[in-house]
């Protein structure tokens, strides 16, 4: 069982959330051009990290936030988690 | 090679089966091969074994990181089928089955292949219409189906939950009776025994590094036993895959994720087909020895670790139940968990690279066991003949950006995440 820290809400266990993916994915502007490529890399490509991968869960039973989680995709350990919006140093 | 037969296995018992062959030898690297396989597992063992059987390359290595068989191979449920709608995977799959029937023959190793049928079970009218519209999909493709009604499936599985106060009542299913299951640990140990008999070098214990790229061209990798020449390298690690990807600077439209399964203990007959769950995911089925063999979902979030957690394995044992109440008296003997590559149509990669005389066979999700020998054909075509065959022409990397994806489920894009 994993337990996560959720940065509005304090630990709770796995069972709250739900998975949204790589975190480090951005979606490409809309008031530029977009080439194929980067549609590519933003829908399909992913890095898939071994060890250190920063991702996105959302505490659908809880504050039904999306929240940035810092995990070891080995381990399982839980480092660090984020607001949405806040900046990862 | 020592053919195993009644009178060798007479013959040597006069000697306290001492003295059997080494099922295959235990080789040094050379330093140049024509082709190398990257992974030790039933893909990468088949491929050597038909890019020796079928294109008489023999000049050829596999690099086996840890020992072979020690993956996917050996942690999946051993369920073999071909009941796809989609052209690409159902004759793909229905090419593999004719491989499975004939098998046994062709290594000379017993893997008990047992075409017991697999029953997809639906439980609404519209997933029984979906089920006939897949049904009528295969059989024209020349894959066996069977449309059953709730009676039918009584008949054949009576130990499910019948009952009409149940939150998803059975009212029939889709079957495959030529569908089945097989010993998975003797389809890898089945294919390296003859890879190696026809010169194949099976060479374990040794970790890829890095790759000799230069030009555009693939010369070599780089191991932990040192460098190897190769003309022509072809990587089939399934879960590893994004991190070799990562060496040669790819990104691919995969990730990792971890998939348990479980069995119970055994117990006398009880079922005699593969079973699946149709409102959750869930299957099922009884192995030689008695276990009820079961598994079903993702853990669900990005993983490397050959090991999972409870609450899914809680999720799925609760579909089962629902499914087969009798299921909840057992107990659990086993559970373990291993890496899949999820492509993000749910179906496979067998094609070129960028990167000449590389070759790549990744994307199995939940489908790699009974793809092994299919797969194993198919890629070695491609790396023999530097083409793809028309059976796996529309498994390219391509096809993300081209749109041509095979979405089978018809659930768009990262259908594994839940």
């Amino acid at each position: 069982m994993l337990y996560i820290n959720c940065p509005h809400c304090g630990m709770r266990s796995q069972n709250e959330f739900s998975y949204g993916g790589d975190a480090s994915v951005k979606r490409p502007e809309l008031n530029k051009e977009v080439s194929d490529q980067e549609w590519d890399n933003f829908v399909y490509n992913r890095k898939s990290l071994r060890g250190k991968h920063l991702e996105l869960w959302q505490h659908i039973s809880g504050c039904r936030q999306w929240i940035k989680v810092e995990r070891d995709t080995v381990t399982h350990e839980i480092f660090r988690t984020f607001k949405a919006d806040e900046e990862v140093a | 090679m020592q053919k195993y037969s009644i009178f060798n296995l007479v013959k040597n018992a006069f000697s306290n089966h001492e003295n059997w062959d080494l099922a295959w030898k235990d080789p040094t690297p050379k330093e140049e091969y024509d082709v190398v396989i990257i992974g030790g597992g039933g893909h990468g063992l088949a491929t050597a074994y038909y890019l020796a059987k079928e294109h008489n390359i023999t000049k050829v290595a596999i690099i086996e990181k840890g020992w072979i068989g020690g993956g996917n191979v050996g942690r999946n449920t051993t369920i073999i089928r071909s009941n796809y709608m989609h052209d690409e995977n159902g004759l793909f799959s229905e090419f593999g089955m004719d491989l499975w029937r004939k098998m046994s023959q062709d290594l000379n190793y017993n893997v008990m292949f047992s075409p017991r049928g697999i029953i997809n079970l639906a439980h609404s009218d519209a997933q029984m219409n979906a089920y006939a519209r897949r049904g009528n999909s295969m059989r024209l493709n020349g894959i066996d189906a069977v449309l059953l009604n709730r009676e039918q499936v009584r008949e054949i599985i009576p130990m499910a939950d019948f009952s009409d106060d149940v939150r998803f009542p059975i009212f029939g299913g889709l079957m495959q009776p030529s569908a089945g299951t097989a010993r998975h640990d003797a389809v890898a140990w089945g294919y390296a025994r003859q890879a190696d008999s026809m010169g194949v070098d099976i060479i374990q214990n040794c970790e890829v590094i890095g790759f000799d790229v230069s030009a555009g061209k693939i010369n070599g990798i780089r191991t932990s036993r040192g460098n190897i020449k190769a003309k022509k390298v072809g990587l089939c690690v399934a879960g590893s895959t994004n991190i070799l990807a990562e060496k040669l600077n790819m990104t691919l439209p995969i990730e990792t994720h971890l998939l348990q399964a479980c069995v119970s203990e055994p117990i006398k007959p009880v079922l005699d087909n593969v079973v699946t769950f149709g409102a959750g995911h869930f299957y099922v089925s009884q192995s030689d020895k008695g276990e009820m063999v079961m598994g079903g979902d993702l853990d669900g979030y990005n993983s490397y670790a050959q090991r999972g957690n409870l609450p899914t394995l809680q999720h799925v044992l609760t579909e089962g139940i629902a499914m087969m109440p009798f299921l909840s008296k057992l107990k659990m003997l086993r559970t373990w968990g291993g890496i899949m590559d999820m492509s993000m149509d749910g179906s496979p990669i067998i094609d070129k690279t960028h990167i000449e005389g590389l070759y790549l066979n990744c994307g199995w999700c939940y489908g790699g066991f009974k793809a092994t020998p299919a797969s194993g054909w198919t890629f070695a075509h491609t790396i023999a003949q530097d083409r793809v065959h028309e059976l796996n022409a529309g498994y390219s990397l391509n096809r993300f950006s081209t749109g041509h994806l095979i979405d089978e489920k018809g659930l768009g894009t990262k259908t594994w995440i839940s």
